[in-house]
């Protein structure tokens, strides 16, 4: 398992408690969960995506990600509507684990409030938690 | 500590079925042709199925070396948590032999039967008085079975009474196949937090339960190995806003003839006989999933049902209330006489006892292991412990290195990764099969891959170094499964 300096957190996406991150450009946002969350998580063999044009509130569950250890739920870091989702990861889930900011990314949602992402973690704040 | 139970002896490959044999080769003789000849109508003529050509020694060497490569409760100790791996006394498989038994068959008429159905009826009486509840089917095949059923019948019962509930609470220290069965059954799972000591908090559940749910699924004990202390109090919460209470019983071999599951408000209660009543488990032999009801449920029972008139037996369907037929025939029969002479073997105290064994067992692996393993919920646990990698991980040590190096110990490895409230989770249930001395050795070997964590990491991150196959690829056998011969 990774060091905290070992881990890979870009500036340019925020945090939530629930190790997800949040991308947002021109009202939309794409989502996936942080290294540290891959990591944690192991090698990452399945992730289940929601139908498009679903819309969820902040804090639901929008699907899973099933790794070699477990089953868990994702949580949307903020509330808005599904406009896309990563179909590539039906076939290579291990980019969650390899590029989990890039092609390892879930979900575009058009945002419900464009600046709720705002509130979110910045990367300074979201390895304070992770230091715990 | 003594040499370790682990050694590299001399074990066989074997190859695929498909891989072996020759054409033309085979396993018997067909009997002197005593009719004449008849040409076969042209329609039934096609290809045969694919199955290898084989001799008889063939065939038993393959299955033979197939079951070397096994580890099982009759092997050695299987402290898999949640699983109550005990040993299966081989008097129940000598009670399901008997011809009476072994050979009655689900078309036989009642008045053919009496024994098996008097047996069924009896067992339903055993585990109503075992649980404190008022009525029992035997139908579902397994434990999630059961739950499913369970669920069906929680829904009956609002059904009848004009009520829409969606909802169903599933607490995060719930068997994993909890929100699984809900959701099949048309429910909404609401997950629900416990609280720091690792059991359900009253207020908690108070916050959730509303008009909307149905229920709430507890596991008592719950997969903490912790017994939900406040049960009677979350009970009455449910109870009073008009929901039923659901325990999953897997964890029953905790408390056997001590908890009465009525009195303490739980309306419907599955059973797993193939872990708390030493029928044989996984891929053994079939289970059964017993769900155990109170009063107001049993009008919703499946049929059929075996009833006594007179002292005769036999089965009806005349419940109109009834969820209906939920396995072919009456369930996994042969499952139910092992557990019924299991039951009998046993009586009323040493049952008890066993429960009392087994929880025993369990604390006294938690007090001996817990200075090496960080426990996370420090108090008198049930019939498992918890602990978890935390020290370890210094060391860049998991709980999943640690118990592959148990492999080479000789044990099989407790369950881990579960529950998922603890992170690194090594979950051990002991039952009370072991005696002392077994178990003071599986602690001992603990104890020695602790120390090799410390000291020796890469002997554990290279673990199992004595078994057949060292670590399998689990993430291709995940992504890219191979599902045919």
């Amino acid at each position: 398992m990774k060091e905290i300096s070992e881990l890979k957190l870009p500036e340019n996406v925020k945090y939530t408690e629930d190790h997800e991150w949040v991308r947002p450009a021109d009202g939309k946002a794409r989502i996936g969960i942080s290294d540290y969350a891959q990591d944690q998580l192991g090698d990452i063999v399945y992730v289940e995506l929601p139908d498009i044009g679903s819309t969820f509130k902040k804090g639901e569950a929008f699907g899973t990600v099933e790794s070699v250890k477990a089953v868990s739920d994702l949580y949307m870091p903020v509330g808005g509507e599904i406009l896309s989702t990563n179909t590539a990861l039906e076939e290579s889930p291990e980019w969650v684990n390899g590029e989990p900011y890039d092609e390892g990314w879930m979900i575009e949602i058009k945002l419900a409030a464009v600046t709720e992402p705002d509130s979110l973690m910045s990367r300074d704040a979201y390895i304070e938690l992770l230091k715990g | 500590m003594k040499d370790s139970q682990g050694t590299s002896g001399l074990i066989l490959n074997e190859p695929l079925l498909w891989e072996k044999g020759k054409p033309g080769r085979h396993g018997f003789s067909f009997p002197r042709r005593d009719v004449e000849i008849n040409e076969l109508n042209e329609n039934l003529i096609g290809e045969g199925p694919d199955f290898p050509d084989l001799s008889e020694v063939d065939v038993v060497r393959h299955y033979t070396r197939l079951s070397q490569w096994n580890f099982g409760a009759d092997t050695g100790m299987y402290p898999l948590g949640s699983c109550t791996m005990k040993y299966n006394p081989k008097t129940n498989e000598k009670q399901a032999n008997l011809p009476g038994f072994a050979k009655a068959h689900p078309f036989l008429s009642s008045g053919l039967s009496q024994g098996v159905l008097k047996l069924m009826f009896d067992l339903k009486g055993f585990l109503s008085e075992i649980t404190g509840m008022d009525a029992v089917t035997l139908q579902p095949a397994a434990g999630a079975h059961g739950e499913f059923a369970g669920m069906l019948l929680i829904h009956a019962f609002h059904k009848s009474k004009g009520m829409k509930r969606t909802k169903i609470i599933i607490p995060d220290t719930a068997h994993g196949t909890n929100p699984a069965s809900a959701s099949l059954c048309g429910f909404r799972s609401i997950p629900l937090k416990s609280n720091e000591d690792g059991i359900l908090s009253p207020e908690a559940v108070s916050e959730i339960m509303d008009a909307e749910t149905a229920g709430i699924m507890v596991t008592n004990p719950n997969t903490l190995g912790l017994f939900e202390d406040n049960i009677r109090e979350v009970t009455d919460i449910v109870h009073k806003r008009g929901g039923l209470v659901y325990c999953d019983g897997a964890n029953m071999n905790a408390v056997m003839g001590i908890v009465d599951m009525g009195e303490i408000g739980i309306d419907v209660l599955h059973l797993n006989l193939h872990k708390t009543f030493s029928t044989p488990h996984g891929g053994g032999g079939p289970g059964s999933g017993p769900v155990c009801v109170g009063k107001h449920l049993e009008p919703f029972l499946p049929i059929p049902r075996v009833v006594q008139t007179n002292g005769k037996y036999s089965l009806s369907e005349d419940f109109p209330d009834s969820i209906g037929k939920i396995h072919a025939f009456y369930g996994n029969v042969g499952v139910m006489i092992k557990a019924y002479s299991y039951i009998l073997s046993m009586g009323p105290e040493n049952l008890k006892k066993a429960s009392q064994l087994a929880v025993l067992n369990a604390n006294y692996i938690k007090e001996k292991l817990k200075k090496i393993f960080h426990l996370p919920h420090d108090k008198p646990c049930m019939h498992e412990c918890v602990f978890s990698d935390k020290f370890q991980k210094n060391n860049k040590i998991t709980t999943h290195d640690m118990v592959k190096r148990l492999m080479d110990y000789g044990f099989h490895p407790p369950t881990i990764y579960f529950p998922l409230v603890v992170n690194g989770a090594m979950m051990i249930e002991p039952t009370e099969t072991e005696s002392k001395e077994d178990i003071d050795f599986f602690i001992e070997a603990l104890a020695a891959i602790a120390d090799e964590a410390q000291n020796n990491p890469d002997r554990v991150r290279n673990a199992p170094q004595k078994c057949k196959v060292r670590r399998l690829d689990e993430t291709a056998a995940a992504r890219r499964p191979c599902l045919s011969g």
